[in-house]
């Protein structure tokens, strides 16, 4: 006899419990710290807090954790509770010319003044697994030189020196700072509330759509101008002090894409821009940002938009992945209810295609 | 570290001030689909994060509440989400329909009238009953300001043309107040006719899309049909395995590998109130 069916909220715990139970794993194994997850562990750190959207390493290191290194897992638990903190304000925007440069690479030009830095980089290593890294390996200190007082300048800011690529939109001090968090995109969406979607978006979706470009599928032809990886200072301006104050520096990684645009009749040959920017190091998810970046700006230059990576609706509404996974992963739910009602559909159809071909026989004989 | 601490019912009170304007454009606007900058909730997207969001902006410490999925109060979701209320906002929780003054919902409107002190709050994954037929926002919120509907009655005719009849089984689009048509959520066209003329107020939250429409109390919902294809309720051919109802909607329960079915209730609370009825009368379990 059926029982109905009871007793979910017991399994709830138990589930609970055993997810607890396998986070922890062999319990003769040391458990790993919040430290260790920072400092070992940190590209998957840094990849929380841009896609998480909240700069704080010990968070995001104990989402990790708590995650079990399921990063999508982890960036949700962060955004869960960042959209519960206030809002106090905007910063001042931060000036990647003064960046403290860790890594600075351009590939337009051989050299450039403050040179090419290629700094702690995956980059020209041999992917073979090593065998020390297996046990407990002594690290050696790497040679440290002096910083020279020489500034990088910007490679983008070198060439609209010479009017060659379009300037960078100024900021308006004035002008409100938009949030999609704070309000709900609307098409079509401005460059800043863009941005900040793809600041948010997920690495894997930009990577593929960034690369579809390249492959022809709006292309744009790009080249990296630079790349740039370092320590910035945020400024906050206070109402009551009218001046902006330090809060702390934050690393970032800056894609300066440069692209071609032939002109129009009005507007003479230059190159334009597209630009990534994310917290911590992360060249692939930065360089993919500005691919797609430029991509959509199709329709303010007048390109023809054909290509998904061109087209805005497409790309925002599809590029969070805390709002993907969850609509997906929604499909675990029961549906018995809107089942049911397909049933009951597709048993009428069968009847009615049933009933229609026991009449076929004797339409036929009609006929003849 | 932050520690986080949380205010009643989860949301700060700034937001939910915000969810609230939008929910009384909402209610201004039978039908409207209202913008809303809806947060990011502490459970998925799909898993009810609108409903949650406006529960949670109309909730009070006298509320009652209850939840349901798939009409049951046990489904693990409803059971997750009613622990949430409890925890963050301490109220009273039941699952008796006639107890609450707030019953969040998803997939199903119970089968028991609504009263007019009562909100029903329901999850909506996709508000906007254009969505397969025009994929994009911009294009859709045109057609809506103009009531360009032709799109949605070719799609019933193309439906009639091809099998007979209009083969959509829930998500049925209705037209509210003469104006707007609405998608009532993935609950079974079963249900639509108890949303017209509802005591109850009706409200829809959409988290993942950030939207809000509502359906005022004594408002005319009607279901799109044909003159000549009037929309017909769905019926089943069985009735209640445990409580005899032939006037609720039924989920089908495989008994066994060999064909064995059942129907029992969908709506939990209905079917143990008329058993717990039953030594008097069937009509009683009505009241």
């Amino acid at each position: 006899m059926y029982v109905a069916v009871k007793g979910g909220q017991r399994a709830i715990e138990n589930a609970h419990a055993l997810l607890a139970d396998a986070r922890r794993g062999d319990r003769s194994v040391p458990e790993i710290s919040l430290d260790q997850i920072a400092e070992q562990l940190a590209l998957a750190v840094d990849r929380v807090m841009s896609e998480g959207s909240l700069y704080d390493r010990e968070l995001a290191a104990l989402a990790v954790k708590q995650a079990r290194g399921d990063l999508i897992e982890a960036i949700f638990l962060v955004r869960a509770f960042r959209t519960t903190t206030p809002r106090f304000g905007a910063s001042e925007p931060v000036d990647t010319g003064e960046m403290l440069i860790r890594r600075r690479i351009s590939a337009t030009f051989k050299d450039l003044p403050g040179g090419q830095v290629l700094g702690p980089t995956f980059d020209y290593t041999h992917r073979l697994l090593d065998p020390a890294l297996a046990r407990d390996s002594e690290v050696p200190r790497p040679k440290l030189g002096s910083a020279t007082e020489t500034r990088c300048p910007r490679v983008t800011d070198l060439l609209a020196a010479d009017g060659l690529i379009e300037t960078s939109p100024t900021a308006d001090p004035d002008a409100s700072v938009g949030d999609l968090t704070r309000d709900p995109l609307s098409f079509p969406a401005d460059r800043d509330l863009r941005l900040q979607n793809l600041a948010r978006g997920d690495e894997g979706f930009l990577l593929a759509l960034g690369y579809s470009t390249q492959r022809g599928y709006g292309r744009n032809h790009p080249f990296a101008g630079e790349i740039r990886f370092g320590e910035v200072e945020v400024e906050f301006c206070a109402p009551e002090l009218g001046f902006a104050v330090p809060l702390g520096t934050i690393e970032v990684t800056e894609c300066q894409m440069i692209n071609q645009f032939a002109g129009t009749a009005t507007e003479a040959p230059r190159f334009t821009r597209g630009y990534g920017l994310v917290f911590g190091q992360s060249e692939r998810k930065a360089m993919s940002m500005a691919l797609v970046d430029r991509a959509l700006r199709a329709r303010e230059l007048g390109e023809e938009v054909k290509a998904p990576a061109q087209d805005e609706e497409f790309v925002l509404s599809h590029s969070d992945n805390i709002q993907a996974t969850g609509f997906v992963e929604h499909l675990k739910l029961p549906h018995y209810v809107d089942f049911q009602a397909e049933l009951g559909l597709v048993r009428k159809l069968r009847d009615d295609f049933f009933a229609k071909a026991q009449a076929a026989p004797e339409l036929r004989e009609a006929a003849e | 570290m932050s520690i986080p601490a949380y205010n009643f019912a989860y949301l700060d009170e700034q937001t939910k001030r915000m969810i609230r304007r939008a929910i009384l454009k909402a209610v201004a606007i039978p039908g409207y689909q209202v913008p809303f900058a809806s947060r990011e909730m502490p459970m998925p997207y799909g898993w009810g994060t609108g409903g949650v969001q406006v529960t949670a902006s109309i909730l009070g410490p006298q509320d009652v509440l209850k939840v349901i999925d798939q009409g049951s109060d046990d489904t693990t979701n409803a059971v997750s989400i009613r622990q949430f209320f409890a925890k963050t906002a301490g109220v009273r929780t039941t699952t008796a329909t006639t107890e609450a003054t707030v019953i969040q919902t998803r997939h199903r409107i119970p089968e028991t009238p609504l009263q007019d002190h009562q909100v029903l709050v329901f999850q909506v994954p996709i508000p906007e009953p254009l969505r397969f037929l025009e994929p994009r926002e911009t294009e859709t919120r045109r057609m809506h300001a103009i009531a360009d509907y032709g799109l949605m009655h070719v799609k019933l005719y193309e439906d009639i043309a091809c099998h007979g009849h209009i083969a959509t089984t829930y998500a049925y689009p209705v037209k509210v107040d003469g104006r707007y048509v609405m998608d009532p959520s993935p609950t079974p066209k079963f249900d639509n006719p108890k949303m017209n003329d509802c005591a109850a107020l009706q409200l829809f939250g959409a988290g993942r899309e950030k939207r809000i429409y509502a359906i005022p109390p004594y408002t005319r919902v009607v279901s799109l049909d044909f003159e000549d294809h009037p929309f017909e309720r769905y019926r089943h051919d069985a009735s209640c395995a445990l409580c005899g109802a032939s006037d609720s909607f039924l989920d089908e329960v495989v008994t066994d590998d060999r064909g064995g079915r059942m129907f029992v209730c969908s709506d939990t609370d209905y079917c143990e109130g008329r058993r717990s009825a039953a030594p008097t009368t069937a009509e009683a379990a009505h009241a």
